[in-house]
This record gives structure tokens, C-alpha cells and sequence, in this order.
């Protein structure tokens, strides 16, 4: 068995900046991403792809180099394309690669599983060509596959990024359907302190949506009533916006209101969450060091609470410091000296958060749809369906998971379980850390039952 | 007095004990647990299964036929009455032999059940081949198979979601998030909750599965129940692969393959471990080859609620009559006669079944 | 096959030729499957085990499972497989179980 001093799961810029610090400091780390190469989601394929298409990607993707760059270090073993399914205790991991089962122990263990789109269920939002807006971004970062008919929907800088970037790459959406409202604008005056402290995205933000405007991309701000239309595919989005109905045809149709926390894998840990009510989701505790409830389990990046590609990088550092001070290859004044400049980028990044918060908070018609829309996109359970589960006693998820699917899936929950605890939270009047999340079990994607078999120890014929 | 009963415990056993009651007319309040309880009737595997049960005691093996009997009649009315399908498919099961060894040693003991039941245990030995005709996705290394007609599958979910309807339906009053801390008898019965809530009753039904190890000594039980983890896996969705089930995969009205199950004694730990997930698919492999290529989708890891031999308790207290203890391991094979013979019991009628060989007595302290 | 598709390809490099239930494509070397399927004009991915409803891939990332497809008789997510040559795909548990 292999056994790691550190080993990081996600090579995004949290894992990826953890990594290359933990190993400056005499530490041995791998670092296990499912991606063919690293970058994570939002650096997604950088290496290869700066050279072809930087500019029309932006500096703040080409950043992402400078980290990838940090993994080229002896200590550290980049295993890409490794599927994690388990994480049991202390600290044995399994994973797959290339069709093969295998494991590996760590003394500590980082966890840096980014984020999720938040779920946006609306009628129609499992049809083909309904995709997260960070989809569409991946499309275009990795593979410059470009929509050519694509309509946006929903709320918050993402949207304005993507928007941004296939205005450069001459396609620019045929529309925006935005469902901020002028009211949520309003009541962002108590952050704009911290919003200019972090004037840098609010000057590029203002530069992404002149860009979107000067092609005439036209803009529906305040849209609800949001459905998607179509057989086999979208056809259009329909919407209405001060009392009337629009309807704008489409093939492509990209979602986004905002990303959540992608806590499975500490879930899988039991690792105490609690609710967030400005950021509208679940986040795991955690100590000013990234450290969890769990000794020598830590959590940095955007799965810890979202922050950003950068807080992100400048959070799996500081955690990397705490790691190699509890690996006593570092005094606890070092550790404090190196730690001051990445805490104070840190807080520099994290000041414009509660401005955006309150200014795109998410489609309030997607947090509790009604009755007829799929909430889980696996087993096609309605929210009418959770109600009525509710009605018959379901205090908590995981009853009703039981009693009708929810979260039974291949996604294990990542697309219902936030949505599901806002029904039953609403039903119910309980709180969403009193109504909980679903328990989460290994595996954490799905194993083959042959990859499981080919790990088995015990005699090959399993007879009785 | 609020209610006739108090049913301690709302998962599979305690509703189907509150459904027979309802039916008779009775006023019952059921005490249900939270979402986080250990809960096996969320984690068991959906048998309703006769073969190699009451090896030792062959009223056990009689008391599953009687509810397997009368499993589908029950499903049908519950159903009917909620409108929510109990999928149920009783056309046999299987005890799958890897060994000629083992499947001829199995037959041995099934022989003598069998004479002990006056005949009535329907089974039949299929050779690797004739199994083959009925399972065209065996694997070689199976040697043959105990076809017993008696056995069957459900959706024990459906089942649960159904009975939650129904007592709902017939005017049960269910209480959920609650944990019974105390039972008392100072008249009526008084049962307190965590949260302060208090209910009276005339008779109480401790059904709370792990939890009567607890409760049951405060009501005069001795209820000698423990934990015995089971895991257990789940595939995607496919298309029909299996035809009947076994104690080693079934595939499920929704298309997965259920894969079960380990037996371990690990106190209150109900998580999955990757040497217990492997060596089950190892051995679902073995039996069905075609699932290597299949995908894991979930696993768990649930308790068994186990006596020491492992057949039912059903008890009346001596020093508080009027309560009742209810545990088994086999809560979904037997919801039926929980919910259609058992209340005789209860209300002692004429036509009351005999219970004692399932009394506590049978633990008296050596 | 390519004018059909509501995606725009930006790179022009080598292509290779793979199956999609029999038929042939010719898809960029190494990309993603799951973008070379989209932008050679595959919209439904697969039906649902549940509804028969369609479905294509939808979060990019791994996380969502819509866009399973079947290779080797095991369905994988075509957003984590790269396209190589000779590649055969189907629409997952169509027909045979695992045949």
C-alpha cells in the first residue's frame, strides 16, 4: 500500500496551490483528480489551451498556468483521471484508474472538490440542450465548442463571464434572461464597502456587460415564470417580465445561479456542515486553517464556501502551512510568518462576496418549484412529490429518499439535495441544519462492480 | 386515555402492527423516530422469504409461510387503499450452491423441516443446467440452486411509503422526530419523549427495532436485541437480467441489481467498508458473471435487529401488562401477519395465535 | 452531420473515426467526447431508465450522470472520456443487458 503524507483530492487551484506548498515544505503528496490533466473546472485544460485561445479566455484563466506549473515537483505524484469512490478512516482511499481499482493511505488529507452549479430546476431543465452555464464555459475552455444559438438564464457574474467570452469568440448569445431584480440591486448598499474593496471585479464586471451590450445582446433583467420548451430538445425559453410573456427561441439554453459547495466527499466523512444563510447552502466547519471536525482532514477552495479561483489558491496555501506544522516540518512562527500574505490576499478576495450575494441571489422559483418540475434529474422525482412526502411524516431527506428516490441516482444527490432540504424546510418550518442533508455513502461515483471485485482479498470462488 | 395504543416505533413492523389495529377499530398513536434513526426498514434487502428460516424451530418456518401467504392479499389491500403500488413478485427463490458439498447438506436440513412441517416446504434442487434454463445469466461456477416456492421479493420502500399512507388514512395519529425516554404505568400507560411530549395509552407495542435494548428493560423486558451490520449494494438501472431472487442478488421492480449481504458484528456502526463492498460484488460476479460490468450506484450499511437465535420476540410484560414487545429480523416477510394475525394476539381473542415458542422465556437466565 | 449541429468547433485538428450505435463519425482526436458528440450534432445522449425521456450531457463536469453513453458494454460519462480511434459507443442498455 502506498502511503502518502498528503494526499489532495482535486487538482483545481486549491489543491493544486496546497500541493506545491505542502511539498516545498519536505512533504510527500499526490494529489488524485479526475481530470485527464489539471487545472480543475475553472483552469480546466489550461496548459493546453492557454496557447490556443488565451485572449479570448482572459488573463484570470491564464493564470491557471502559474499553479499547474507548481505540481512539476519531486514530492508530489499527479495522478490524473483517478476516479474517487471511498474514503474511510484514517486515511484509506480508494479510487479508480483506467478501469482498475487501487488504494492508497495518508496521513492527512486534503480535501479540494470545488464546487457545483447550484441546481436550477425549472419546467424543462432536463431536456437535451439545457446546460449549466459552467458547462457551456467548459465547452468553450476546453474543447472551443461554441453554441451558436444559445440563450443565458439566471443571475450573477458567471453568466456575464460566459456571455463575455462568446462575444469575443463571435457568437455572442442570442439573450440574457436575467432574473435579478432592480430590488436586489438596491438592497446591496450595506456591502458596497467590502464591493470596493474588491473594485477590481466590479470594474471587470462593468467591462463584461459593456462588451455584451455594445453587440446588442439584448438583456430580460427581473424574468420569472422561466420554463424551457421542447420535445426531444429545447425549442425555446419562455418567461414573463413586468406582467408579459415572452418567448424566445433557442437551441442551447445555459443555466446559472450562482455554485455551491461540492461537499460529497466530506459528507462521506461525516463532516459537520451548517447552513449558510448568505451564500444559500450547506458548508463544512472549519477552523481559520481549513482544518474540519475531523483530525487531519482539512478543506480549502470553493468546497469549503465559495470564494473564487484565487481565495481558493491562497486558502489550499494556508492549509498546506497547517499541514506541514501538524508534520512538524514547520515552527509554529513559521508557519504564522508564511501564512500573514496569503491570509491577507484572502481577505482582500473574499471582501466582494456578500456584495454579490446579495446583489444575484439565486431564482427564488428554482429554490422551491412548483409541484410539476423534476427536482431530481436521476429517479425524475417532482418537488410536488417531496410535499407529499412531507405530508406523510418525512422530516429529513434521507426519509425521503426512502419513501420516493430523491437522490438515489448516479449524481448521489449533487442536483437535489440542496433543493430537496428547501422543500422540506418550507413544509415543515423547521430550519435547514435542523431538516440536515442526505447521508452520504461510498460510492462517491459510481465503481464497477468488477473494479470492486478485482480489490477483493478473500478467495477467489466466493462460495459460501 | 388519548388512544388504545401506543406504538413505540414507526418503521416497517410498528406500522404494520398500527394498520392491523386500525383495522379493528382501535385508536392508535404511533412514535416515530428522526431522519438520522437506524432504520432497517430503509436497509434491508425486500425478501419475503420461507427457505432456511426456523432450521431450529420449525413454528418459525410456519409463521413465515403464514405470512408469505398472506403477503400479496395484504399488499393488495394497503395498495387499494392509498393508491400507491407495492410491487411483489412471489413465483420462488433461490439458495445459490457454488459447492455440491453445501447445496447437498442444505437439502438434508430442508428434508427434515420438511417432515417436521407435515410436508408443506416446496422446494425443488436444480442442477447447474436446469437453473441455466430458468437464469440464463448464471455463472459456471454455480453448481445448482434450491428453488423454493414459497419465496419471493418486494418493494420494501413502496411498502413503507404505503403503510405510512395508509395508517395515516385510517385515522392513525403518527408522530414524527420523536425519542421515547420513558415509559411509565402509574395508570394508563404515560410515554415521554425527548422533546417533552407525552402520550397515554391502554396497551403500548414496543416495535422500535435497535431501540428496545434501551426501552424494553424499563418496561420489564428482558429484549436482548442487537445490532449485525449488513451491507449491501445497489447497480444502475438495467434491463432484465435476473429472474428470481436469492440471498445473493434480486434485481429490483426498478431495474438495479440488489446485492447482499454481509454479517458482521460491529456494534452500532453502520458504514460500508471496501472489503466488504468488494467481496460481495466478488461474489454476485461469481453468481451472475455479466455484472462485472456493471455500476455500483449506492451502497449501505444497515443493522440487523437480531435476537440471540434469531427468531422473533413477541412478549407481553409481566410486570407492566398491557405492553408489548415486537421485534424481528424479518419485518418485511412477516408485515403481513403483523398486520393481519398479530392484533389477535394483541386484543387476545379467541382467535389469537400461539406465540410462546417466541417469548422471552426462551432466554431464562442459565 | 456538422451543419446540423447547434455548436460551433473552433479547432481544426486530426479526426478520427468512431461509431455511435453502428453509425460512423469522424470526431477531433483527443477531445472530449462528450463536446465532439455535441458538436457533430448528437443532442440525445441516451433515455432514461425511468420515463424514456431524453437526455445530453448537462453540468460538463462529471457530476450530473445525464450524458452516460455505453462503451464495452459499461456505461461510462462521455464528459470523462477522450475520444480515441476505433471507438465504440452505444446508447447505454438499449437492447441486450450487458450483452
Amino acid at each position: 500500500m502506498t502511503r502518502s503524507d498528503l494526499v489532495v483530492i482535486g487538482a483545481g487551484p486549491a489543491g493544486m496551490a496546497a500541493a506545491a506548498q505542502a511539498a516545498e515544505l519536505g512533504l510527500s503528496v499526490i494529489v488524485l483528480d479526475e481530470q485527464p490533466r489539471a487545472g480543475g473546472q475553472i483552469y480546466r485544460d489550461v496548459d493546453r489551451v492557454a496557447p490556443l485561445r488565451g485572449d479570448m479566455l482572459g488573463a484570470d484563466y491564464t493564470h491557471g498556468a502559474t499553479l499547474t506549473a507548481g505540481l512539476q515537483h519531486g514530492a508530489i505524484t499527479h495522478v490524473n483521471g483517478a476516479v474517487v469512490w471511498a474514503i474511510e478512516d484514517q486515511f484509506r482511499i480508494s479510487y479508480t484508474v483506467n478501469g482498475r481499482g487501487a488504494q492508497i493511505d495518508a496521513d492527512r488529507l486534503l480535501l479540494a472538490t470545488g464546487a457545483l452549479e447550484r441546481p436550477m430546476p425549472l419546467p424543462g431543465w432536463t431536456l437535451p440542450g439545457v446546460m449549466t452555464a459552467g458547462a457551456g464555459q467548459i465547452l468553450l475552455k476546453q474543447s472551443g465548442v461554441l453554441a451558436r444559438n444559445a440563450v443565458l438564464v439566471g443571475s450573477g457574474p458567471l453568466l456575464y463571464l460566459i456571455a463575455a467570452q462568446m462575444v469575443r469568440a463571435g457568437t455572442p448569445p442570442k439573450a440574457m434572461i436575467e432574473t435579478q431584480s432592480r430590488s436586489d440591486i438596491a438592497g446591496t448598499a450595506r456591502h458596497l464597502g467590502g464591493a470596493l474593496r474588491g473594485w477590481r471585479y466590479l470594474v471587470k464586471g462593468l467591462k463584461m456587460l459593456a462588451s455584451i451590450t455594445r453587440v446588442g445582446v439584448p438583456r430580460h433583467t427581473g424574468a420569472t415564470d422561466i420554463a424551457i420548451e421542447g420535445t426531444d430538445k429545447a425549442q425555446a425559453v419562455t418567461f414573463k417580465r413586468n406582467g408579459r410573456s415572452h418567448r424566445i427561441a433557442c437551441d442551447t439554453v445555459f443555466l446559472h445561479h450562482g455554485v455551491v459547495p461540492n461537499t460529497q466527499a466530506a459528507r462521506s466523512l461525516n463532516i459537520a456542515h451548517t447552513w449558510d444563510a448568505a451564500q444559500r447552502c450547506f458548508i463544512p466547519q472549519l477552523d481559520s486553517w481549513g482544518q474540519s471536525d475531523k483530525s487531519g482532514v482539512f478543506i480549502a477552495g470553493d468546497g469549503a464556501g465559495i470564494g473564487g479561483a484565487r481565495a481558493a489558491e491562497f486558502a489550499g496555501t494556508i492549509a498546506a502551512l497547517q499541514i506541514a506544522f501538524e508534520a512538524q516540518r514547520l515552527t509554529r512562527e513559521d508557519r504564522d510568518r508564511r501564512a500573514a500574505a496569503p491570509r491577507a490576499k484572502l481577505a482582500h478576495e473574499l471582501a466582494v462576496r456578500p456584495f454579490l450575494d446579495a446583489a444575484y441571489p439565486p431564482y427564488a422559483q428554482a429554490l422551491l418549484p412548483h409541484d410539476a418540475t423534476i427536482i431530481c434529474r436521476c429517479e425524475e422525482i417532482t418537488a410536488g412529490d417531496i410535499r407529499s412526502y412531507a405530508g406523510l411524516g418525512c422530516i429529513g431527506p434521507n426519509q425521503t429518499k426512502a419513501f420516493g428516490r430523491a437522490g438515489m441516482g448516479p449524481c448521489q444527490g449533487r442536483y437535489c439535495g440542496l433543493g430537496v432540504t428547501a422543500i422540506l424546510v418550507d413544509a415543515t418550518g423547521q430550519t435547514p441544519d435542523e431538516t440536515g442533508y442526505y447521508r452520504i455513502r461510498p460510492p462517491l461515483k459510481p465503481v464497477t462492480l468488477g473494479e470492486l471485485a478485482g480489490m477483493d482479498i478473500s478467495a477467489p470462488d466466493a462460495a459460501e | 386515555m388519548e388512544t388504545d395504543y401506543a406504538i413505540i416505533g414507526g418503521g416497517i413492523v410498528g406500522l404494520s402492527v398500527a394498520w392491523g389495529l386500525l383495522r379493528r377499530g382501535r385508536t392508535v398513536t404511533v412514535m416515530d423516530g428522526d431522519d438520522g434513526s437506524f432504520r432497517a426498514s430503509r436497509g434491508n434487502f425486500g425478501l419475503v422469504w420461507v427457505q432456511s428460516k426456523g432450521m431450529n424451530q420449525p413454528r418459525y418456518a410456519s409463521w413465515s409461510q403464514q405470512s408469505a401467504a398472506i403477503w400479496a392479499d395484504f399488499a393488495s389491500e394497503v395498495s387499494g387503499n392509498t393508491g400507491k403500488s407495492i410491487p411483489l413478485e412471489q413465483k420462488g427463490g433461490y439458495d445459490l450452491h457454488f459447492s455440491d458439498e453445501t447445496l447437498e447438506a442444505t437439502v438434508a436440513k430442508y428434508e427434515k423441516l420438511k417432515a417436521q412441517l407435515g410436508g408443506n416446504y416446496p422446494y425443488e434442487v436444480l442442477g447447474h443446467n436446469a437453473l441455466r434454463k430458468e437464469e440464463p445469466h448464471i455463472g459456471p461456477k454455480v453448481v445448482g440452486a434450491i428453488l423454493h416456492h414459497q419465496d419471493g421479493h418486494a418493494n420494501p420502500l413502496k411498502l413503507l411509503t404505503a403503510l405510512a399512507a395508509d395508517v395515516r388514512g385510517m385515522g392513525g395519529h403518527v408522530l414524527v422526530g420523536k425519542t421515547v425516554t420513558d415509559v411509565a404505568k402509574p395508570d394508563a400507560f404515560r410515554i415521554t419523549c425527548a422533546d417533552g411530549t407525552v402520550v397515554t395509552s391502554g396497551k403500548v407495542v414496543l416495535s422500535a427495532g435497535l431501540g428496545a435494548a434501551q426501552l424494553g428493560p424499563k418496561m420489564g423486558f428482558k429484549a436482548p436485541v442487537r445490532p449485525q451490520r449488513g451491507q449491501v449494494l445497489i447497480t444502475e438501472k438495467l434491463p432484465k437480467l435476473i429472474n428470481r431472487p436469492s440471498l445473493i442478488a434480486r434485481q429490483v421492480d426498478e431495474g438495479g441489481i440488489q446485492i447482499g449481504a454481509t454479517n458482521e458484528e460491529v456494534g452500532l456502526d453502520d458504514k460500508v467498508t471496501q472489503p466488504g463492498l468488494s467481496g460481495l460484488a466478488a461474489e454476485a460476479i461469481a453468481a451472475y458473471p455479466a455484472l462485472a460490468r456493471a455500476q455500483l450506484v449506492r451502497s449501505w450499511g444497515a443493522l440487523r435487529v437480531l435476537s440471540p437465535d434469531g427468531l422473533p420476540i413477541y412478549q407481553q410484560s409481566a410486570e407492566m401488562p398491557g405492553a408489548y414487545l415486537v421485534t424481528c429480523h424479518s419485518g418485511i416477510t412477516l408485515a403481513a401477519a403483523h398486520a393481519r394475525i398479530l392484533p389477535d394476539w394483541l386484543e387476545d381473542t379467541d382467535a389469537a395465535p400461539d406465540l410462546e415458542v417466541f417469548s422471552e422465556n426462551r432466554f431464562a437466565v442459565s | 452531420m456538422k451543419t446540423a449541429s447547434p455548436f460551433l468547433e473552433l479547432e481544426n485538428g486530426p479526426r478520427v473515426n468512431v461509431t455511435l450505435d453502428g453509425m460512423a463519425l469522424s470526431l477531433p482526436r483527443g477531445a472530449n467526447l462528450a463536446a465532439a458528440l455535441l458538436a457533430a450534432g448528437v443532442g440525445v445522449f441516451r433515455r432514461t431508465p425511468v420515463s424514456n425521456a431524453p437526455r445530453g450531457p448537462f453540468c460538463m463536469m462529471g457530476a450530473c450522470f445525464d450524458c452516460l453513453i455505453e462503451i464495452d458494454g459499461t456505461t461510462r460519462q462521455a464528459c470523462m472520456i477522450e475520444v480515441t480511434d476505433g471507438l465504440e459507443i452505444k446508447r447505454p442498455h438499449r437492447d441486450e443487458a450487458l450483452a
